[in-house]
Protein backbone atom coordinates (compact mmCIF):
# COMPACT_ATOMS: atom_id res chain seq x y z
CA UNK A 1 0.00 0.00 0.00
CA UNK A 2 1.38 3.60 -0.75
CA UNK A 3 -0.33 6.93 -0.15
CA UNK A 4 -0.58 9.16 -2.76
CA UNK A 5 0.92 11.86 -0.78
CA UNK A 6 3.69 9.97 0.11
CA UNK A 7 4.88 9.63 -3.77
CA UNK A 8 6.95 12.83 -3.66
CA UNK A 9 9.28 11.51 -1.12
CA UNK A 10 9.82 8.14 -2.32
CA UNK A 11 10.84 9.64 -5.71
CA UNK A 12 13.38 12.40 -4.15
CA UNK A 13 14.49 10.15 -1.34
CA UNK A 14 15.51 12.94 1.65
CA UNK A 15 14.08 15.71 -0.19
CA UNK A 16 11.44 17.79 1.59
CA UNK A 17 7.73 16.92 0.54
CA UNK A 18 6.80 18.31 -3.35
CA UNK A 19 3.47 18.38 -4.05
CA UNK A 20 4.41 19.28 -7.97
CA UNK A 21 5.74 15.49 -8.49
CA UNK A 22 2.29 14.31 -8.27
CA UNK A 23 1.44 15.91 -11.69
CA UNK A 24 3.80 13.12 -13.24
CA UNK A 25 1.88 10.54 -11.30
CA UNK A 26 0.45 7.80 -13.28
CA UNK A 27 -1.30 4.61 -12.90
CA UNK A 28 -0.30 1.91 -15.47
CA UNK A 29 2.52 -0.34 -14.72
CA UNK A 30 5.17 -0.27 -17.30
CA UNK A 31 5.31 -3.75 -19.25
CA UNK A 32 7.32 -6.55 -17.46
CA UNK A 33 7.07 -10.57 -18.24
CA UNK A 34 5.98 -12.62 -16.21
CA UNK A 35 7.62 -15.63 -14.70
CA UNK A 36 5.33 -18.07 -12.10
CA UNK A 37 7.46 -19.82 -10.03
CA UNK A 38 6.06 -23.14 -8.40
CA UNK A 39 8.98 -24.03 -5.98
CA UNK A 40 11.80 -21.24 -4.47
CA UNK A 41 13.89 -23.53 -6.37
CA UNK A 42 12.45 -22.47 -9.54
CA UNK A 43 11.60 -18.58 -8.14
CA UNK A 44 15.63 -18.48 -7.51
CA UNK A 45 16.63 -20.21 -10.81
CA UNK A 46 14.59 -17.00 -12.59
CA UNK A 47 15.49 -14.37 -10.02
CA UNK A 48 19.55 -15.73 -10.88
CA UNK A 49 18.72 -15.49 -14.58
CA UNK A 50 17.22 -11.98 -14.30
CA UNK A 51 19.29 -10.41 -11.66
CA UNK A 52 18.38 -6.87 -10.90
CA UNK A 53 15.75 -6.69 -14.03
CA UNK A 54 13.80 -8.71 -12.23
CA UNK A 55 11.45 -8.45 -8.48
CA UNK A 56 9.85 -10.99 -6.84
CA UNK A 57 6.01 -10.49 -6.48
CA UNK A 58 4.75 -12.03 -3.00
CA UNK A 59 1.16 -9.91 -1.87
CA UNK A 60 2.40 -7.23 -4.74
CA UNK A 61 0.33 -3.96 -1.90
CA UNK A 62 3.16 -1.92 -1.93
CA UNK A 63 5.26 -3.56 -5.03
CA UNK A 64 2.26 -2.82 -7.63
CA UNK A 65 1.18 0.84 -6.67
CA UNK A 66 5.09 1.48 -7.22
CA UNK A 67 5.00 -0.05 -10.68
CA UNK A 68 1.59 2.30 -11.11
CA UNK A 69 3.28 5.19 -9.91
CA UNK A 70 6.46 3.99 -11.76
CA UNK A 71 8.43 4.35 -8.84
CA UNK A 72 9.69 0.53 -9.67
CA UNK A 73 10.09 -0.78 -13.67
CA UNK A 74 10.86 -4.00 -12.74
CA UNK A 75 11.45 -5.72 -16.22
CA UNK A 76 10.42 -9.45 -15.49
CA UNK A 77 8.38 -10.12 -12.12
CA UNK A 78 8.71 -13.59 -10.44
CA UNK A 79 5.25 -14.32 -9.10
CA UNK A 80 5.62 -16.61 -5.68
CA UNK A 81 2.48 -16.90 -4.80
CA UNK A 82 1.91 -20.61 -5.98
CA UNK A 83 4.47 -21.50 -3.79
CA UNK A 84 2.40 -23.69 -1.11
CA UNK A 85 5.81 -24.39 0.52
CA UNK A 86 6.34 -20.75 1.38
CA UNK A 87 3.15 -20.34 2.79
CA UNK A 88 3.02 -20.76 6.69
CA UNK A 89 3.13 -19.96 10.04
CA UNK A 90 5.20 -22.13 12.55
CA UNK A 91 7.02 -22.48 15.69
CA UNK A 92 9.93 -24.23 14.60
CA UNK A 93 13.65 -24.45 16.46
CA UNK A 94 12.00 -21.83 19.18
CA UNK A 95 10.73 -19.41 16.49
CA UNK A 96 8.63 -18.50 15.29
CA UNK A 97 8.84 -18.96 11.43
CA UNK A 98 7.04 -17.06 8.61
CA UNK A 99 7.10 -17.99 5.13
CA UNK A 100 7.74 -15.89 2.39
CA UNK A 101 3.79 -15.81 1.08
CA UNK A 102 2.42 -15.92 4.35
CA UNK A 103 0.20 -13.10 5.06
CA UNK A 104 -0.25 -10.11 7.49
CA UNK A 105 -3.59 -11.87 8.46
CA UNK A 106 -2.45 -15.35 8.82
CA UNK A 107 -0.67 -13.43 11.69
CA UNK A 108 -3.13 -11.31 12.71
CA UNK A 109 -5.71 -14.22 12.79
CA UNK A 110 -3.47 -16.86 14.33
CA UNK A 111 -4.76 -18.70 17.39
CA UNK A 112 -2.20 -18.24 19.91
CA UNK A 113 -1.96 -14.47 18.84
CA UNK A 114 -3.56 -13.05 22.21
CA UNK A 115 -1.22 -14.95 24.62
CA UNK A 116 0.57 -12.12 26.59
CA UNK A 117 3.71 -13.04 25.08
CA UNK A 118 2.82 -11.97 21.49
CA UNK A 119 1.85 -8.81 22.73
CA UNK A 120 3.87 -7.22 19.46
CA UNK A 121 3.05 -9.22 16.82
CA UNK A 122 -0.76 -9.00 17.71
CA UNK A 123 -0.66 -4.96 17.23
CA UNK A 124 1.33 -4.80 14.76
CA UNK A 125 -0.82 -7.23 13.11
CA UNK A 126 -3.51 -5.36 13.38
CA UNK A 127 -2.32 -1.97 12.04
CA UNK A 128 -0.44 -2.60 8.98
CA UNK A 129 -2.31 -1.24 6.00
CA UNK A 130 -5.99 -1.72 6.48
CA UNK A 131 -7.92 -5.04 6.32
CA UNK A 132 -8.69 -6.26 3.01
CA UNK A 133 -4.38 -5.12 2.19
CA UNK A 134 -3.87 -7.55 5.39
CA UNK A 135 -5.00 -10.07 3.21
CA UNK A 136 -2.64 -9.65 0.53
CA UNK A 137 0.38 -8.59 2.16
CA UNK A 138 2.70 -10.72 3.34
CA UNK A 139 5.19 -9.93 6.44
CA UNK A 140 8.58 -10.88 4.47
CA UNK A 141 7.49 -8.74 1.83
CA UNK A 142 7.12 -5.77 4.37
CA UNK A 143 10.20 -6.48 5.81
CA UNK A 144 11.77 -6.45 1.94
CA UNK A 145 10.32 -3.55 0.51
CA UNK A 146 11.77 -1.68 3.93
CA UNK A 147 9.32 1.56 4.18
CA UNK A 148 11.31 3.97 6.45
CA UNK A 149 7.21 4.38 7.98
CA UNK A 150 6.92 0.05 7.81
CA UNK A 151 5.23 -1.40 10.77
CA UNK A 152 6.93 -5.17 10.31
CA UNK A 153 10.31 -3.41 9.86
CA UNK A 154 9.95 -1.75 13.35
CA UNK A 155 8.51 -4.47 15.12
CA UNK A 156 11.20 -7.18 13.39
CA UNK A 157 13.15 -4.91 15.15
CA UNK A 158 12.39 -4.51 18.26
CA UNK A 159 11.70 -7.99 18.39
CA UNK A 160 15.50 -9.13 16.99
CA UNK A 161 13.99 -10.95 14.24
CA UNK A 162 16.00 -12.66 11.49
CA UNK A 163 15.40 -13.21 7.64
CA UNK A 164 16.44 -16.54 5.83
CA UNK A 165 17.49 -15.09 2.60
CA UNK A 166 19.06 -16.89 -0.35
CA UNK A 167 21.82 -16.68 -2.22
CA UNK A 168 24.37 -18.65 -4.59
CA UNK A 169 26.09 -20.20 -1.48
CA UNK A 170 23.01 -21.56 0.12
CA UNK A 171 20.51 -20.00 2.40
CA UNK A 172 21.77 -17.48 4.96
CA UNK A 173 20.36 -16.33 8.07
CA UNK A 174 20.53 -12.54 8.52
CA UNK A 175 20.14 -10.82 11.69
CA UNK A 176 17.34 -7.54 11.21
CA UNK A 177 19.80 -5.27 11.91
CA UNK A 178 22.39 -6.51 9.17
CA UNK A 179 18.87 -6.91 6.63
CA UNK A 180 17.87 -3.12 6.90
CA UNK A 181 20.32 -1.46 5.13
CA UNK A 182 18.49 1.90 4.22
CA UNK A 183 15.29 3.33 2.45
CA UNK A 184 13.36 0.73 0.03
CA UNK A 185 17.12 -1.66 0.47
CA UNK A 186 18.05 -4.81 2.05
CA UNK A 187 20.69 -7.30 2.40
CA UNK A 188 18.59 -9.37 0.12
CA UNK A 189 20.90 -8.96 -3.32
CA UNK A 190 20.17 -9.39 -6.87
CA UNK A 191 19.28 -12.44 -7.93
CA UNK A 192 18.49 -13.47 -4.05
CA UNK A 193 15.47 -14.18 -2.28
CA UNK A 194 14.07 -13.71 1.23
CA UNK A 195 12.21 -16.97 2.28
CA UNK A 196 11.56 -16.55 5.73
CA UNK A 197 11.60 -14.40 8.91
CA UNK A 198 12.32 -15.69 11.80
CA UNK A 199 10.60 -14.03 15.73
CA UNK A 200 12.22 -15.97 19.10
CA UNK A 201 9.42 -17.05 21.18
CA UNK A 202 9.21 -14.89 24.11
CA UNK A 203 9.25 -16.73 27.53
CA UNK A 204 6.30 -16.18 29.95
CA UNK A 205 7.94 -13.14 30.98
CA UNK A 206 8.44 -11.43 27.99
CA UNK A 207 6.29 -8.80 26.64
CA UNK A 208 5.92 -6.21 23.53
CA UNK A 209 3.44 -3.62 22.42
CA UNK A 210 3.33 -1.66 19.00
CA UNK A 211 1.95 1.88 19.32
CA UNK A 212 1.14 3.75 15.89
CA UNK A 213 -0.36 6.92 15.05
CA UNK A 214 -2.03 7.43 11.91
CA UNK A 215 -4.03 10.01 10.49
CA UNK A 216 -6.69 7.24 8.92
CA UNK A 217 -6.50 3.54 8.99
CA UNK A 218 -4.34 1.94 6.11
CA UNK A 219 -2.07 5.31 5.90
CA UNK A 220 1.45 5.12 6.66
CA UNK A 221 2.64 5.92 10.33
CA UNK A 222 3.05 9.77 11.18
CA UNK A 223 5.04 7.89 14.16
CA UNK A 224 5.35 4.38 15.22
CA UNK A 225 7.43 2.70 18.19
CA UNK A 226 7.94 -0.89 18.96
CA UNK A 227 8.49 -2.25 22.15
CA UNK A 228 9.38 -5.85 23.48
CA UNK A 229 11.19 -5.99 27.15
CA UNK A 230 11.96 -9.47 29.66
CA UNK A 231 11.85 -8.86 33.37
CA UNK A 232 14.75 -11.70 35.56
CA UNK A 233 13.03 -13.46 38.44
CA UNK A 234 13.91 -10.51 40.60
CA UNK A 235 11.46 -7.98 38.45
CA UNK A 236 14.46 -6.61 36.59
CA UNK A 237 14.39 -5.85 33.15
CA UNK A 238 16.73 -8.40 31.22
CA UNK A 239 16.08 -7.41 28.23
CA UNK A 240 14.65 -4.85 25.83
CA UNK A 241 14.41 -4.46 22.31
CA UNK A 242 13.19 -0.62 21.31
CA UNK A 243 12.64 0.60 17.57
CA UNK A 244 10.91 3.81 15.85
CA UNK A 245 9.20 3.77 12.34
CA UNK A 246 9.28 6.98 10.62
CA UNK A 247 11.88 8.59 12.49
CA UNK A 248 15.06 7.96 9.33
CA UNK A 249 15.64 6.47 6.37
CA UNK A 250 14.52 3.07 7.39
CA UNK A 251 13.62 2.12 11.38
CA UNK A 252 15.83 2.68 13.72
CA UNK A 253 16.77 0.98 17.10
CA UNK A 254 17.34 3.28 19.74
CA UNK A 255 20.24 1.56 21.29
CA UNK A 256 20.40 4.14 24.14
CA UNK A 257 16.87 3.31 25.78
CA UNK A 258 17.47 -0.29 25.57
CA UNK A 259 21.03 -0.01 27.40
CA UNK A 260 19.27 2.81 30.32
CA UNK A 261 16.51 -0.19 30.61
CA UNK A 262 18.69 -2.92 31.05
CA UNK A 263 19.35 -4.32 34.67
CA UNK A 264 16.87 -1.67 36.36
CA UNK A 265 13.50 -2.46 37.86
CA UNK A 266 10.51 -0.84 35.72
CA UNK A 267 9.72 3.21 37.28
CA UNK A 268 7.97 5.50 35.75
CA UNK A 269 11.46 8.21 35.96
CA UNK A 270 13.00 4.88 33.69
CA UNK A 271 10.40 4.40 31.25
CA UNK A 272 10.44 8.39 30.51
CA UNK A 273 14.25 8.64 30.53
CA UNK A 274 13.89 5.99 28.09
CA UNK A 275 11.15 8.03 25.96
CA UNK A 276 13.61 10.78 25.70
CA UNK A 277 16.27 8.95 24.40
CA UNK A 278 13.69 7.89 21.66
CA UNK A 279 13.23 11.82 20.75
CA UNK A 280 16.76 12.27 20.68
CA UNK A 281 17.16 9.25 18.06
CA UNK A 282 14.22 10.17 16.20
CA UNK A 283 15.43 11.77 12.88
CA UNK A 284 12.05 12.43 10.88
CA UNK A 285 11.13 14.28 7.83
CA UNK A 286 8.58 17.50 8.04
CA UNK A 287 5.87 16.51 6.04
CA UNK A 288 1.80 16.56 5.59
CA UNK A 289 1.58 14.12 8.36
CA UNK A 290 3.20 16.39 10.93
CA UNK A 291 6.23 18.45 11.52
CA UNK A 292 9.78 17.32 12.79
CA UNK A 293 9.35 18.63 16.33
CA UNK A 294 5.67 17.09 16.55
CA UNK A 295 6.60 13.54 14.95
CA UNK A 296 9.79 13.56 17.54
CA UNK A 297 7.79 14.77 20.55
CA UNK A 298 5.48 11.72 19.42
CA UNK A 299 8.32 9.06 19.44
CA UNK A 300 8.84 9.68 23.14
CA UNK A 301 5.67 9.59 23.78
CA UNK A 302 5.07 6.00 21.78
CA UNK A 303 7.91 4.45 23.12
CA UNK A 304 6.41 5.47 27.06
CA UNK A 305 3.24 3.99 25.75
CA UNK A 306 4.94 0.94 24.89
CA UNK A 307 6.69 0.40 27.42
CA UNK A 308 3.93 0.98 29.83
CA UNK A 309 1.75 -1.29 27.78
CA UNK A 310 5.07 -4.20 28.12
CA UNK A 311 4.66 -4.05 31.53
CA UNK A 312 1.12 -4.06 32.11
CA UNK A 313 1.04 -7.46 29.83
CA UNK A 314 3.34 -8.84 32.56
CA UNK A 315 1.55 -7.69 35.49
CA UNK A 316 3.62 -4.62 36.30
CA UNK A 317 1.85 -1.61 36.90
CA UNK A 318 4.43 1.67 36.97
CA UNK B 1 -0.31 -14.66 -22.18
CA UNK B 2 -3.95 -16.44 -22.47
CA UNK B 3 -5.36 -16.77 -18.69
CA UNK B 4 -8.31 -18.87 -17.25
CA UNK B 5 -10.24 -16.96 -14.58
CA UNK B 6 -13.52 -18.23 -13.54
CA UNK B 7 -15.43 -15.32 -12.14
CA UNK B 8 -18.88 -15.77 -10.87
CA UNK B 9 -19.01 -19.66 -12.00
CA UNK B 10 -18.71 -18.30 -15.27
CA UNK B 11 -15.04 -19.68 -17.35
CA UNK B 12 -13.63 -16.56 -18.66
CA UNK B 13 -10.42 -17.32 -21.19
CA UNK B 14 -8.95 -14.33 -22.37
CA UNK B 15 -5.57 -13.03 -23.61
CA UNK B 16 -3.37 -10.36 -21.49
CA UNK B 17 -0.99 -8.17 -21.12
CA UNK B 18 0.83 -9.11 -17.67
CA UNK B 19 0.46 -5.92 -16.57
CA UNK B 20 -3.30 -5.91 -16.69
CA UNK B 21 -4.77 -5.04 -13.10
CA UNK B 22 -7.38 -7.45 -12.18
CA UNK B 23 -9.53 -4.44 -11.87
CA UNK B 24 -9.51 -3.26 -15.57
CA UNK B 25 -9.53 -7.19 -16.74
CA UNK B 26 -13.00 -7.36 -15.32
CA UNK B 27 -14.16 -4.18 -16.82
CA UNK B 28 -12.76 -4.05 -19.75
CA UNK B 29 -12.26 -7.70 -20.98
CA UNK B 30 -15.10 -9.20 -19.54
CA UNK B 31 -18.18 -6.32 -19.71
CA UNK B 32 -18.22 -6.90 -16.03
CA UNK B 33 -18.44 -3.13 -14.75
CA UNK B 34 -19.96 -3.50 -11.19
CA UNK B 35 -16.47 -3.31 -9.96
CA UNK B 36 -15.90 0.26 -9.38
CA UNK B 37 -12.50 1.92 -9.95
CA UNK B 38 -12.05 4.70 -7.51
CA UNK B 39 -8.15 5.44 -6.27
CA UNK B 40 -6.66 2.87 -8.42
CA UNK B 41 -3.82 2.42 -5.46
CA UNK B 42 -5.20 0.13 -2.90
CA UNK B 43 -6.28 3.18 -0.52
CA UNK B 44 -10.00 3.11 -1.04
CA UNK B 45 -11.30 -0.39 -1.39
CA UNK B 46 -14.16 0.46 -4.14
CA UNK B 47 -12.48 -2.33 -6.54
CA UNK B 48 -13.02 -5.38 -3.85
CA UNK B 49 -13.23 -8.86 -4.88
CA UNK B 50 -13.32 -12.28 -3.28
CA UNK B 51 -10.63 -14.63 -4.26
CA UNK B 52 -11.22 -18.10 -4.11
CA UNK B 53 -13.94 -17.85 -1.86
CA UNK B 54 -12.56 -16.34 1.07
CA UNK B 55 -10.17 -13.62 0.34
CA UNK B 56 -11.05 -10.09 -0.20
CA UNK B 57 -8.68 -8.66 -2.65
CA UNK B 58 -8.57 -5.08 -4.14
CA UNK B 59 -8.57 -5.93 -7.73
CA UNK B 60 -6.35 -2.51 -8.40
CA UNK B 61 -3.30 -3.75 -6.58
CA UNK B 62 -3.68 -7.65 -8.07
CA UNK B 63 -2.72 -8.43 -11.83
CA UNK B 64 -4.97 -10.45 -14.01
CA UNK B 65 -2.67 -13.13 -14.45
CA UNK B 66 -2.15 -13.82 -10.85
CA UNK B 67 -5.68 -14.77 -10.98
CA UNK B 68 -5.27 -17.39 -14.13
CA UNK B 69 -6.85 -20.85 -12.94
CA UNK B 70 -8.50 -19.30 -9.66
CA UNK B 71 -11.96 -17.88 -8.62
CA UNK B 72 -13.31 -14.70 -8.64
CA UNK B 73 -16.34 -13.21 -6.94
CA UNK B 74 -17.60 -9.75 -7.93
CA UNK B 75 -20.65 -8.05 -6.94
CA UNK B 76 -22.37 -9.21 -10.46
CA UNK B 77 -21.86 -12.84 -8.83
CA UNK B 78 -23.94 -12.21 -5.41
CA UNK B 79 -27.84 -12.68 -6.73
CA UNK B 80 -29.02 -16.04 -7.24
CA UNK B 81 -30.91 -15.17 -10.78
CA UNK B 82 -33.76 -12.47 -9.46
CA UNK B 83 -32.85 -13.51 -5.53
CA UNK B 84 -31.00 -10.70 -3.92
CA UNK B 85 -27.89 -12.20 -1.42
CA UNK B 86 -28.66 -11.38 1.99
CA UNK B 87 -25.87 -8.53 1.70
CA UNK B 88 -27.48 -6.90 -1.10
CA UNK B 89 -31.30 -6.89 0.70
CA UNK B 90 -29.70 -6.11 4.11
CA UNK B 91 -28.41 -2.96 1.87
CA UNK B 92 -31.08 -1.86 0.39
CA UNK B 93 -33.31 -2.64 3.46
CA UNK B 94 -31.22 -0.43 5.53
CA UNK B 95 -30.00 2.28 2.87
CA UNK B 96 -26.94 1.19 2.91
CA UNK B 97 -25.80 3.30 -0.06
CA UNK B 98 -26.43 6.66 -1.37
CA UNK B 99 -24.27 7.27 -4.64
CA UNK B 100 -23.81 3.38 -4.73
CA UNK B 101 -19.73 4.12 -5.54
CA UNK B 102 -18.26 2.44 -2.84
CA UNK B 103 -21.30 -0.61 -2.77
CA UNK B 104 -19.61 -3.14 -4.77
CA UNK B 105 -16.53 -3.58 -2.91
CA UNK B 106 -18.27 -2.77 0.64
CA UNK B 107 -20.43 -5.42 -0.38
CA UNK B 108 -17.22 -8.24 -1.37
CA UNK B 109 -15.43 -6.82 1.49
CA UNK B 110 -18.23 -7.60 3.95
CA UNK B 111 -18.64 -11.25 1.76
CA UNK B 112 -15.11 -12.20 2.94
CA UNK B 113 -15.65 -10.63 6.37
CA UNK B 114 -19.05 -12.67 6.81
CA UNK B 115 -16.88 -16.08 5.74
CA UNK B 116 -14.12 -15.58 8.42
CA UNK B 117 -16.65 -14.34 11.52
CA UNK B 118 -20.20 -15.63 10.92
CA UNK B 119 -21.53 -13.23 13.54
CA UNK B 120 -19.39 -10.14 14.17
CA UNK B 121 -19.98 -7.28 16.13
CA UNK B 122 -20.57 -3.98 15.67
CA UNK B 123 -16.92 -3.03 16.23
CA UNK B 124 -15.61 -6.24 14.49
CA UNK B 125 -17.59 -4.68 11.40
CA UNK B 126 -16.55 -1.61 11.75
CA UNK B 127 -12.83 -2.80 11.95
CA UNK B 128 -13.16 -4.90 8.76
CA UNK B 129 -14.26 -1.91 6.47
CA UNK B 130 -11.63 -0.03 7.60
CA UNK B 131 -9.97 -0.43 4.45
CA UNK B 132 -13.12 0.96 2.36
CA UNK B 133 -14.03 4.52 2.20
CA UNK B 134 -17.82 5.91 1.81
CA UNK B 135 -18.06 9.82 0.82
CA UNK B 136 -21.16 10.08 1.16
CA UNK B 137 -20.55 9.13 4.77
CA UNK B 138 -23.31 6.48 4.99
CA UNK B 139 -21.01 4.01 7.38
CA UNK B 140 -24.02 4.17 10.00
CA UNK B 141 -26.06 1.90 7.58
CA UNK B 142 -23.12 0.23 5.99
CA UNK B 143 -22.48 -1.57 9.47
CA UNK B 144 -26.63 -1.89 10.06
CA UNK B 145 -26.84 -3.91 6.92
CA UNK B 146 -23.84 -5.63 7.72
CA UNK B 147 -25.27 -7.04 10.99
CA UNK B 148 -28.65 -7.71 9.31
CA UNK B 149 -26.72 -9.64 6.52
CA UNK B 150 -25.22 -11.77 9.28
CA UNK B 151 -28.32 -12.30 11.13
CA UNK B 152 -30.40 -13.29 8.30
CA UNK B 153 -27.30 -15.55 6.78
CA UNK B 154 -27.18 -17.29 10.30
CA UNK B 155 -31.21 -17.48 10.66
CA UNK B 156 -30.79 -18.94 6.85
CA UNK B 157 -28.50 -21.42 8.27
CA UNK B 158 -25.52 -20.73 5.61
Amino acid sequence: MMCPSAVPIRKRRGAPLDLTGRKEVCVIPAAFDYLRARSPDEAFGYLQQHGSESRVLAGGQSLIPAMRFRLARPAVLVDINGIRDLDYVRVDNGALAIGAIARDSTVERAAWINEPRWGLLRDVSRVVADPVVRQSGTVVGSLCHNDPAGDWTTAALAARAEVAVRGRAGTRTVPIDQFLVDSFTTAVSEGEIALEARFGVPDDRTAGSYQKIERKVGDFATAAAAVQISLDATGSIRTAGVALSAAGPCAVRVDEAERLLIGQKPSAELLRAAGEAAMRRSAPQGDLRGSVQYKKHLAGVLVMRGLRQSLERLGVRV
Amino acid sequence: MRITVAINGTTYEKDVEPRTLLAYFLREACGLTGTHIGCDTSSCGCCVVVLDGTRAVKSCSMFAVQADGHQILTVEGLANGAALHPLQQAFWDQHGLQCGYCTPGMMLASFALLQQNASPSEAEIREGLAGNLCRCTGYQNIVKAVQQAADSQIRAGR
